[in-house]
């Protein structure tokens, strides 16, 4: 007889839930020692609905056509110098930051979510997390390549991964991720998949990938293009896995509910960094920060929290400090480097008038008050040839790593934030509230922290002097500096011709 | 409370002073002045009189201000660690209560940054 076709639910069903049993010659226990120890109590595994339904052997077909499509356009795009259609060569100074500073959480993503394909005892959770972590391995791997076309034209693009283990402002993607690697799988999982993934992951992609559309760098879009599907399954499960986890027991929604909190203000400090590169590295904005942050996080967040809410599930703490601060915080980050810009691997470039008139446009309460006067200070010191670069190091943020320049947005905006505490007889310092109430549930966790400015000082960075600090970065002279009479804009001018000054439109 | 997290965590405080090669660290910050985005963090001994953190190491980053060859130091605002202060110039960072991780914080009456914007 014939072997019968199975139906689409079965071959599912064998594929997933048949590859797990109950084991006998170990306990279950010793067989998945790390899904119980954060206290997150699951009564039925079975009750795990696959958010998207799809077998390994599906997985793997739809995969392999994405790669095809994916790396023809790559080819085409370097046999037909693609790099040429940028908008301007200060653009890429955003896809140094991408390829430095996102790339590798992609690949600490990846090895989360294959810690959680061993570990999660439910099968079905299990094989989510198996794909994911396929999925993310491929990100890292089709963004290195597709970028790697660029590092044949423009510096700063050559050592993603030993720069973000070492280098200063890298270290708050770094330890972004490591904070969650390091956390048990239910809260792993709530931080990538959930407050990232699905809460924030249009902040992240929007930027890039229609900045990418916006700038003439097809490169970037086509990889961004290929991801988005697998995204959206990743989006899927992040909201699963918090259903999930708030229905199995009513012990979890505290445990869940301060998770949230916690990686929601990690996951928005590390994307301050994005808010500088949407709206001051990109040559064409398609939108403002605070535009997406309105669209994005206050209305479609907004409406995920009220649909969340009947499992008691609340917005997550100093949301409202995090709306208020869309109004400065891309102005505050992108000062900073353009004050330690011979510290930075990317180029960094002053808004031109036309970049301050859009400027102004999108931040009417903020961007003339606070942040044009600095810009144009700067404009006159470079003019005058008196404008140099920042000889200190400032103090960062004990938890998201980030210098301390956040300011009292709600009562003084000129008035830095400062926060402060004390932990066995050492003071530790706060960019804000939510950073300082991170660390107060676990002070021995972030007394650990790598700050990069501490490390410099205690002689593990190279050398004392910053062009050691530099060398031991992996950051060429070339890769620093100015953008106007950088090598980059030297090459960009000998193929346009022109563009003798930063263009933004 | 514990640290929950995969692998425990050993007994780990990475900024220990001692590890810091006899120095201790100290955060400056101008209030006012946000052409310095962030406080400033030294590597500084202890015994280091205050009049030299002044006039030699605030000086080494403050100094490309236009303000900061105006101060009038007689008049000058000092927070440390919170509560207002007055340092006494010629004793060190130690006998002014300046400890590992400080932050002092100054303010400089009548300067207010460039076109008075706080900047
Ligand atoms: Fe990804
Ligand atoms: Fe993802
Ligand atoms: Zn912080």
């Amino acid at each position: 007889m014939p072997a019968k076709k199975l139906n689409l639910r079965k071959r599912y069903g064998l594929l997933t839930r048949g590859m797990g049993w109950e084991t006998t010659h170990q306990k279950m226990d010793d067989v998945f020692p790390y899904d119980s120890f954060e206290g997150i109590k699951i009564t039925d595994w079975d009750k795990w609905e696959d958010p998207f339904r799809l077998t390994m052997d599906a997985y793997w077909k739809f995969q392999a056509e994405k790669e095809k499509k994916l790396y023809a356009v790559i080819d085409s795009f370097a046999q037909n110098n693609g790099q040429t259609n940028l908008a301007d060569a200060s653009y890429l100074s955003a896809i140094k930051l991408f390829i430095t500073g996102v790339t590798p959480i992609e690949y600490a993503a990846h090895r989360g979510f294959a810690h959680l394909g061993r570990h999660f005892r439910g099968d079905g959770a299990r094989i989510a997390c198996q794909m994911q972590a396929i999925d993310e391995l491929r990100h890292q791997q089709t963004q290195v390549h597709t970028i790697s076309h660029y590092n044949k034209h423009f510096n700063g693009l050559h050592d993603p991964f030993h720069q973000f283990d070492r280098v200063w402002y890298l270290s708050v993607p770094k330890s972004f991720s490591e904070d969650a690697l390091s956390s048990g799988p239910f809260e792993f999982i709530t931080s990538i998949s959930f407050a990232f993934e699905y809460v924030l992951t249009n902040l992240l992609f929007v930027p890039f990938m229609s900045g990418a559309a916006y700038n003439g760098d097809m490169a970037t879009v086509t990889f961004g293009f290929s991801a988005q599907s697998d995204e959206s399954r990743h989006m899927t499960l992040g909201l699963e896995i918090i259903k999930f986890m708030l229905e199995q027991h009513e012990d979890n929604l505290p445990i869940v509910q301060r998770w949230m909190d916690k990686h929601f203000w990690r996951a928005y400090r590390l994307l301050a960094l994005v808010a500088a590169m949407q709206d001051y590295m990109l040559t064409n904005s398609p939108m403002s920060w605070k535009e997406a942050w309105d669209v994005y996080f206050v209305e479609n967040g907004g409406a995920l929290f009220e649909d969340l809410s009947r499992y008691g599930l609340k917005m997550p703490k100093y949301h409202e400090l995090a709306t208020a601060e869309a109004d400065h915080i891309s102005h505050q980050i992108w000062s900073v480097f353009c004050s330690l810009g011979n510290a930075t691997g990317f180029h960094t470039f002053l808004p031109t008038e036309e970049k301050m008139a859009w400027l102004s446009e999108k931040y009417p309460d903020t961007f003339d008050q606070y942040y044009r006067p600095r810009f144009e200070y700067w404009h006159q010191q470079q003019k005058d040839g008196t404008f140099e670069f920042q000889k200190g190091l400032p103090q960062l943020c004990q938890v998201c790593q980030i210098p301390m320049v956040f300011t009292e947005v709600q009562t003084d905006p000129m008035q830095i934030s400062y926060r402060v505490t004390e932990h066995g007889g050492d003071k530790y310092h706060f960019c804000s509230d939510g950073c300082k109430d991170i660390f107060e549930h676990e002070p021995e966790k972030y007394v650990q922290a790598w700050l990069p400015v501490h490390q410099i000082y205690q002689g593990n960075c190279g050398g004392p002097t910053l062009p050691e600090v530099l060398e031991w970065y992996k950051f060429t002279p070339e890769d620093i500096g100015n953008y106007i009479g950088s090598q980059d804009h030297a090459r960009w001018q000998e193929w346009t011709g022109e563009d003798k000054e930063v263009k933004q439109a | 409370m514990a640290v929950i997290a995969k692998d425990g965590y050993i007994d780990l405080v990475r900024d220990r002073v001692e590890n810091f090669h006899g120095n201790q660290l100290v955060y400056v910050g101008w209030d006012d002045h946000l052409l310095f985005s962030a406080a400033q963090a030294f590597p500084l001994p202890p015994e280091m009189p205050f009049q030299t953190l002044v006039s030699e190491v605030m000086a080494s980053v403050f100094n490309d201000h236009p303000d900061f060859q105006k101060i009038d130091w007689e008049r000058a605002e000092w927070v440390l660690d919170g509560e207002s202060f007055s340092p006494a110039m010629e004793a060190s960072l130690k006998e002014n209560g300046i400890g590992h991780k400080s932050l002092i914080r100054f303010k400089t009456p009548g300067l207010k940054g460039i076109n008075g914007l706080r900047l």
